[in-house]
């Protein structure tokens, strides 16, 4: 008898398979757990996430469609399922101390994030507008309960509706992107809306009203998922009222989960309108480098210190998107590894000087840090440097790619903005270092170590040197990967 | 029969009650309603195109659609009703203890 599904489609999603059993697992296996015992759903979650990864191994090589062509498993998703697979990981890793302290030490807190990993690593894989609105649903619930996760703070909760009906109210105006975009090419397959598109004959979207409007409403709905300006202003909110870990992996994870998704929709499916899009996120890119970074100049919390950054973040990124190129779209993977050790180490930061009572998120609460303990300060010059984009770092290495990729791409003002707001962002990051080194530490500075926390730190700060010194292998997996684009 | 261009004008109309509703009306209940409106008229959208262009994928994405718009209420409700116990308030204008 055949079976109704085939085995190498279950091969396919093998790793999401086995995150959406362990997270059923953990919704279940609380209750059965004396209370002091808890660490052992952190472990449990661990394992899981290593297993996939580990299955990730399975599929290496192999370019599997499965289930119609709603998604594809090949290296571009391979690459960015690692990614996210890490960044899961080492959110998990650091929170350990955290979610004690905060007294949200819960299954369904590892259940959910396992949840929105399972969403995040099928975005990179969707090729179906259907399965990339789901997966971009899957991922983005996950998140609306995990940033009101602290339901006894006010600020947890309000992060939490903030969240929840921007996202809403994006996925709406996607949907009617998505409506419409079927409506003129009568299929939902990227792959067969980019043949559609190329038969048709007119040249430019402004020909076709409509489907201009479908394409400003997708811009729009992405825009608001990577907080990008003029969509950015749930961010800064939403990461100063969520759990830190969740802000971590929100800024990382849903972000570089979305750009996954874009590309794939914009350069791939939609590649035939290129000009208009182009256009269209030049004045985005342009804007939200420059407001992200301006605003980040007069934040006194470090928490949307780094919101701000992330948003600026999401513009360099969009720079390497818009230059449709093969050097940008290697430069997106590229900066992207980059982007995800930095702005987890920088938010370690803050979890280490959390305690009862102080959330540790204001800069003035890691006052003398780096004097006390010289490792850690070392570990967030490190990453301040890498945000920057200064030699010897990964931050560098993926700033150069995508300034190189937008001047190859003829966008020399582009390149001229990122570059001025690059060493804007100089000096934000250095005040923080400033205060970490010069000042005196209060006299109960006992920052919440813990054995997981350190090695994620460690992690964190090793990649990112080592990708800074010697990035070829990482360039040419982007390089290698990013065919499948084209 | 009825041309298509009927469906597609009140499909925009629920669409833009709704995107109105979301940024005039400042009751959490009535935003989740209006962003529902939104994604109805996509609905709308879909199984039209979908019936004129002899093709099955419209109507199956707008059944994920519901579902999903079931799933979005459930966990706004469940929000709300944190919200609610922590502030006595639906009143979106009343969250502004995070802001610079």
């Amino acid at each position: 008898m055949q079976s109704p599904v085939p085995l190498n489609a279950l091969l396919a999603i093998l790793p999401e398979i086995i995150l959406c059993v362990s997270a059923c697992a953990l919704f279940v296996m609380e209750p059965f757990i004396p209370k002091e015992k808890r660490d052992i759903m952190a472990y449990f979650s661990l394992v899981a996430l290593t297993l996939s990864g580990l299955s990730l191994i399975l599929l290496c090589g192999k370019n599997i469609s499965a289930f119609n062509g709603m998604i594809v498993v090949d290296q571009y998703a391979l690459v960015f399922k690692t990614l996210l697979l890490g960044a899961s990981i080492l959110t998990i890793l650091i929170s350990f101390q955290y979610i004690k302290i905060e007294r949200i030490h819960l299954g369904e807190y590892y259940g959910l994030i396992l949840f929105a990993t399972i969403g995040m690593m099928l975005l990179p894989a969707a090729t179906d507008l259907l399965s990339i609105y789901l997966s971009l649903e899957l991922m983005s619930m996950s998140f609306y309960i995990l940033a009101a996760f602290m339901r006894k703070d006010a600020k947890s909760i309000e992060a939490g509706i903030k969240y929840f009906l921007a996202g809403i109210f994006t996925s709406g105006l996607i949907l009617y992107g998505i409506a419409f975009l079927y409506g003129i090419t009568g299929t939902t397959h990227l792959g067969a809306i980019r043949a559609t598109l190329a038969s048709q004959s007119a040249p430019s979207i402004l020909a076709n009203p409509i489907l201009f409007f479908a394409l400003v409403l997708l811009i729009t709905g992405f825009g608001f998922k990577i907080a990008a300006v003029p969509f950015h202003m749930w961010a800064p909110d939403v990461y100063e009222g969520a759990p830190t870990p969740v802000t971590a992996l929100l800024s990382v994870g849903s972000k570089l989960a979305t750009f996954s998704a874009m590309l794939r929709v914009f350069v791939f499916g939609l590649v035939v309108n290129a000009n208009d899009w182009q256009q269209l996120l030049w004045v985005i890119a342009a804007l939200t480098m420059t407001l992200g970074n301006v605003a980040a100049l007069v934040q006194t919390n470090f928490k949307r210190l780094l919101a701000y950054s992330s948003i600026a973040h999401a513009g360099y990124l969009l720079m390497g998107l818009l230059a449709k190129s093969e050097s940008g779209m290697a430069a997106v993977i590229t900066h992207a590894v980059a982007y995800l050790f930095m702005t987890l180490g920088a938010f370690t930061m803050i979890i280490l000087v959390c305690k009862e009572g102080s959330r540790g998120d204001q800069i003035s609460d890691l006052k003398g840090l780096g004097q006390v303990y010289p490792m850690v300060g070392i570990a967030f010059i490190l990453f301040a440097l890498s945000l920057i984009g200064i030699p010897p770092t990964a931050g560098f290495v993926g700033k150069l790619l995508l300034f190189g990729a937008a001047i190859d791409g003829q966008f020399y003002w582009l390149a001229v903005i990122g570059v001025l707001n690059s060493a804007i962002s100089l000096y934000y990051y250095f005040k923080v270092a400033t205060v970490m080194f010069m000042e005196d530490p209060p006299d109960d500075i006992r920052p919440s170590f813990s054995m997981p926390l350190k090695v994620g730190l460690l992690v964190m700060a090793v990649t990112t040197v080592a990708i800074g010194l010697y990035p070829e292998p990482l360039i040419r997996t982007a390089f290698s990967s990013i065919r499948v684009l084209f | 029969m009825i041309p298509l261009s009927y469906y597609v004008v009140v499909s925009t109309l629920m669409f833009v009650i709704g995107l109105v509703g979301v940024l005039v009306r400042r009751n959490f209940l009535i935003i989740l309603y209006s962003i529902e409106l939104m994604l109805n008229a996509a609905n709308i959208n879909l199984v039209a195109f979908s019936h004129y262009l002899s093709s099955m994928v419209g109507q199956v994405l707008s059944l994920f659609v519901i579902t999903i718009a079931a799933g979005e209420a459930a966990i706004g409700l469940a929000i709300i009703v944190v919200l609610f116990r922590k502030r006595a308030t639906t009143n979106v204008d009343e969250l502004n203890v995070l802001k610079w």
